[in-house]
């Protein structure tokens, strides 16, 4: 029997997806071609990624070297539990999300269908190889590999001058970002010229580099995750791309980041101070803050939906945080399972954002309108998208049984363990933390409730929606796969921590899988029965057993049978559909609690208005008290410059001459 | 014997100095490139005296070299362009010619002021002239900045290329022969391109003034 080592099994899964691209441009306009071959065979191959991914986590890390890159600078790869893990997640999150791609993809849309082919999987190939790498350079080459990609990916549609805008935006931040990560490895090397990431393990830095490396990390991660106020591309970067690329970037390319967050303070860096934890626990709940507020007042399905990830973002980030506070003060159990509620919600993330990204690209398609304002009722005209994405929805609410809930709850519980701290001031405060991470979970349900509500709810507020179809079968097996994925990760959440055990004992050296395989597979409870459990398929039998009794009672003692009937007016003879609360109406409360946090424009239509309009725009404090001065000053910088050219030859040697004579000088 | 050729180097190294503050100093084109060909001359001298003392034969081969190249082809072909774009006239420069003198003595002082450290570790028999021949490049390239118009640019430039080729003999015996071949060669070819760049300003502006250059800014 053969016996294909799972590193080998991942390069070829690499391999086989840029040849699915490369045969993508041979077959640049024949769209039947594409569609209906090449993007099933991409997802195929992720199934077969997730399926290596899933054979690594079980095996000792495998190392190999690619011949590929400078001479005498090969790609060092290592494929070890972490890496496994994130690459199950690209392999789980990517197969729904290419199958749904097959079915999307539209004739006549900006990029020729095999050119998007290309990218779309070079994409997919470079977040693989991202997690592989085991050396800075590979590490740099597959970083920079994925932000091109989907640049490119981002302006598909590049006629449309805010799309080319938007695409600029993303190029910038992460470019800035790729400059702090590269610093930051050269940090990491201390000085041996040797940049394998081997070599960085066996360094030790003093506490001041350490720390240096550490925040470089955290900027340039953070600009590509979109941490609070680095995420100003991620709104208009996701809302631009078509449908599946957004559920790609913000389900999986977000992931790679908090990968490299792991990857360099639990693996690369051999120490970790108390405040480094604290600095990413504000960051991360300011950056969920932050994200969640802003996602409550939006009016565009996209754009509230890309909030919505920066929410999560934040929140990932600040279980990190937690791991390493404990990780600190050699808390290894409470630090494993601070780690083991990050990776959880990495996964269940992956999944149900992608599904609600795919979501409203049917909505899209369906209708042509993003504006929540337009929308409404679509459950009656598009019953299996309304249907999935309501389990994306709940799962985003962190509503039990579904992914959200487990890997929320284990977060809330880390919080709470906090007390036993040897840090009086950390003890104080984290605890209190623990509420700000409720009040989010909270305003994440809110907004949710307020995305299913307006777009699949009520009555349809224009006419057009009436002629919305629904999903086509390759669009409904994508997002049946990621729905099945976020209510599987639900009910199981045991057998999952069981694989992110193997991530966790691999980098603290302790796992929860003991504790938890000791409760049996029904009952999750991290420490003892005792102090929290929590078993979802007691509690989803439960609710699947109320709503069977109070259906059958409700039959029994109504005349059983359903009744369509128009919704009641009040008495107020003529109503429009357009009467109905709007996606403003009800982030009106929100508005106005969170008003310092936001930026308001309104306009307010007079009594006398013939035509009255009532218009809101909600900016970003950020970009105008931070991005746009730095722009002033980098713009009033190339002024000054600009005034060395004057256009005269002999100015121009007078400054070679200057320079000589200052070099001679210098020299003397 | 060896303090009166010693004494000979230095005498062609002072007969460069002089030809290049004559050079800053003069307003006709013509009289620009018989003092170009005769700087190249001192050069070929001062390189010949220092291949004879030393025994360096190929030092022989880029005095030649210098003597086809410096002194016979380009002020020739420098000729041949004056004649067909009829620049006989007098030179502008953007400055009074006074002023240059007195910042080319100021430039005289501080290139024998900087040389002195590296003639101290140089062991050759001319090594008293680098401070000379720093000074000739500084005052070659003065005269770059001050001139309007192209020809006298470029005679700078070739000047310029003259103060260095002294430089390296009177520093170290000359460069590699493969070093010289390569630098005579692009000399070769950057009067080429620069006597097809003169046409076309010319055709472009009717005139060789470099000012009108300033057009060709980005606003």
């Amino acid at each position: 029997m053969l016996s294909l080592l799972p590193i080998d099994g991942v390069l070829a899964v690499i391999a086989a997806w840029l040849s699915i691209g490369i045969c993508g441009v041979f077959a640049l306009r024949r769209f039947a071609f594409v569609s209906r071959v090449l993007f099933p065979a991409g997802g195929l191959v992720c199934l077969a990624l997730a399926l290596f991914a899933l054979q690594a986590l079980f095996q000792s890390p495998q190392v190999a070297v690619l011949p590929l890159g400078l001479p005498g600078l090969p790609f060092h790869l290592r494929l070890d539990a972490l890496a496994a893990f994130f690459l199950l997640v690209i392999g789980g999150a990517g197969a729904g999300v290419s199958i749904f791609a097959a079915g999307y993809f539209r004739q006549g849309e900006g990029t020729p269908p095999g050119l998007l082919c290309l990218e779309y999987h070079v994409f997919l190939a470079s977040m693989a190889m991202v997690v592989l790498a085991d050396d800075a350079y590979a590490f740099m080459v597959a970083w920079e590999t994925m932000a091109l990609s989907s640049f490119f990916l981002v302006t598909a549609n590049h006629k449309v001058p805010e799309i080319r805008d938007a695409g600029f935006l993303y190029l910038l931040v992460a470019h800035v970002g790729a400059i702090a990560i590269l610093l930051c490895f050269g940090v990491l090397q201390a000085n041996t010229g040797d940049y394998t990431f081997a070599n960085m393990r066996a360094q030790s830095l003093t506490p001041f580099w350490a720390s240096a490396a550490f925040l470089l990390a955290l900027f340039g991660f953070g600009a590509k995750a979109g941490i609070f106020p680095l995420h100003v591309w991620l709104p208009e970067a996701h809302p631009a791309a078509p449908s599946p690329v957004s559920a790609l970037m913000s389900g999986v390319m977000l992931k790679t980041a908090v990968y490299g967050m792991v990857r360099v303070s639990f693996d690369l860096l051999h120490l970790q101070l108390w405040w480094w934890g604290a600095l990413l626990l504000a960051v991360g709940l300011a950056t969920a803050l932050f994200g969640v507020v802003f996602a409550t007042v939006q009016s565009d399905m996209k754009r509230l939906l890309a909030y919505s990830s920066i929410e999560n973002i934040g929140l990932l980030f600040a279980a990190i945080g937690l791991a390493v506070i404990f990780n600190a003060y050699g808390m290894r159990a409470l630090s494993a399972l601070a780690l083991t509620a990050c990776l959880f919600h990495v996964a269940s993330h992956a999944l149900f954002k992608s599904l609600l990204f795919v979501g409203t690209g049917m909505v899209l398609h369906a209708t042509g309108q993003r504006n929540l304002g337009r929308l409404g009722g679509l459950v009656r005209f598009m019953p299996w998208v309304a249907w999935l994405v309501l389990i994306g929805v709940l799962a985003s609410s962190g509503l039990p049984p579904l992914s959200g809930f487990a890997s929320e709850w284990l977060l809330l519980q880390t919080f709470l363990f906090t007390p036993g701290l040897p840090h009086p001031f950390l003890n104080m405060v984290i605890p209190v933390l623990a509420a700000a991470v409720a009040l989010i979970a909270a305003l994440a349900g809110y907004a949710m409730v307020k995305f299913f509500g307006v777009v699949f709810l009520g009555q349809p507020r224009e006419e057009t929606l009436r002629e919305a179809h629904d999903a086509g079968w390759l669009e409904r097996i994508g997002m049946l796969w990621l729905a099945a994925g976020c209510v599987v990760l639900g009910l199981l959440p045991t057998q999952f921590i069981v694989l992110i055990d193997r991530v966790t004992i691999d980098l603290l050296g302790w796992g929860l899988g003991r504790q938890v395989a000791q409760t049996g597979w029904l009952i999750l409870a991290p420490f003892s029965v005792e102090r929290a459990s929590f078993s979802p398929l007691l509690f989803f039998g439960g609710v699947l057993f109320c709503s069977v009794l109070a259906f059958l009672l409700v039959r029994a003692i109504y005349h059983g049978h359903m009744r369509r009937a128009p919704p009641w007016d009040c008495g107020f003879a003529w109503q429009t559909a357009r009467m109905q609360d709007t996606a403003e109406g009800f982030g009106q409360p929100i508005r106005q609690i969170f008003e310092p946090l936001l930026r308001l424009e309104r306009h307010l239509p007079t009594a006398a208005d013939r035509e009255p309009r009532y218009r809101v725009v909600v900016g970003d404090h950020s970009w105008f008290r931070l991005y746009l001065p730095i722009a002033h000053g980098v713009e009033f910088l190339a002024r000054q410059v600009g005034r060395l050219q004057r256009g005269r030859i002999s100015i121009y040697l007078l400054y070679s001459f200057l320079t000589l004579l200052f070099m001679l000088f210098l020299v003397r | 014997m060896n303090a009166l050729i010693s004494q000979l180097v230095n005498l062609f190294a002072a007969v460069m100095l002089i030809l290049a503050f004559a050079m800053l100093s003069q307003r006709r084109v013509i009289t620009l490139i018989h003092l170009f060909a005769m700087q190249g001359l001192a050069v070929v001298g001062a390189t010949t005296v220092v291949a004879y003392v030393t025994h360096q034969h190929h030092l022989y081969y880029s005095a030649l070299l210098t003597l086809v190249l410096k002194v016979f082809l380009i002020p020739f072909l420098l000729h041949r362009v004056i004649d067909r774009l009829n620049v006989k006239w007098d030179i502008e420069t953007l400055f009074n010619i006074p002023t240059q003198m007195i910042v080319g003595i100021g430039l005289v002082i501080f290139a024998f002021n900087v040389s002195l450290p590296i003639a101290r570790f140089s062991e050759t028999i001319s090594r008293g002239t680098l401070g000379i021949a720093l000074a000739c490049l500084l005052l070659s390239f003065l005269m770059m900045i001050t001139r309007a118009k192209a020809v006298p640019q470029v005679v700078g430039f070739l000047a310029m290329e003259n103060a260095l080729f002294f430089a390296a003999t009177s520093a170290t015996y000359g460069m590699p022969m493969v070093v010289e071949l390569g630098i005579a060669l692009d000399v070769l070819v950057g009067i080429l391109i620069m006597g097809v760049f003169m046409f076309q300003i010319r055709e472009q502006f009717e005139s060789l003034d470099i000012r009108h250059l300033e057009k060709l800014k980005e606003d």
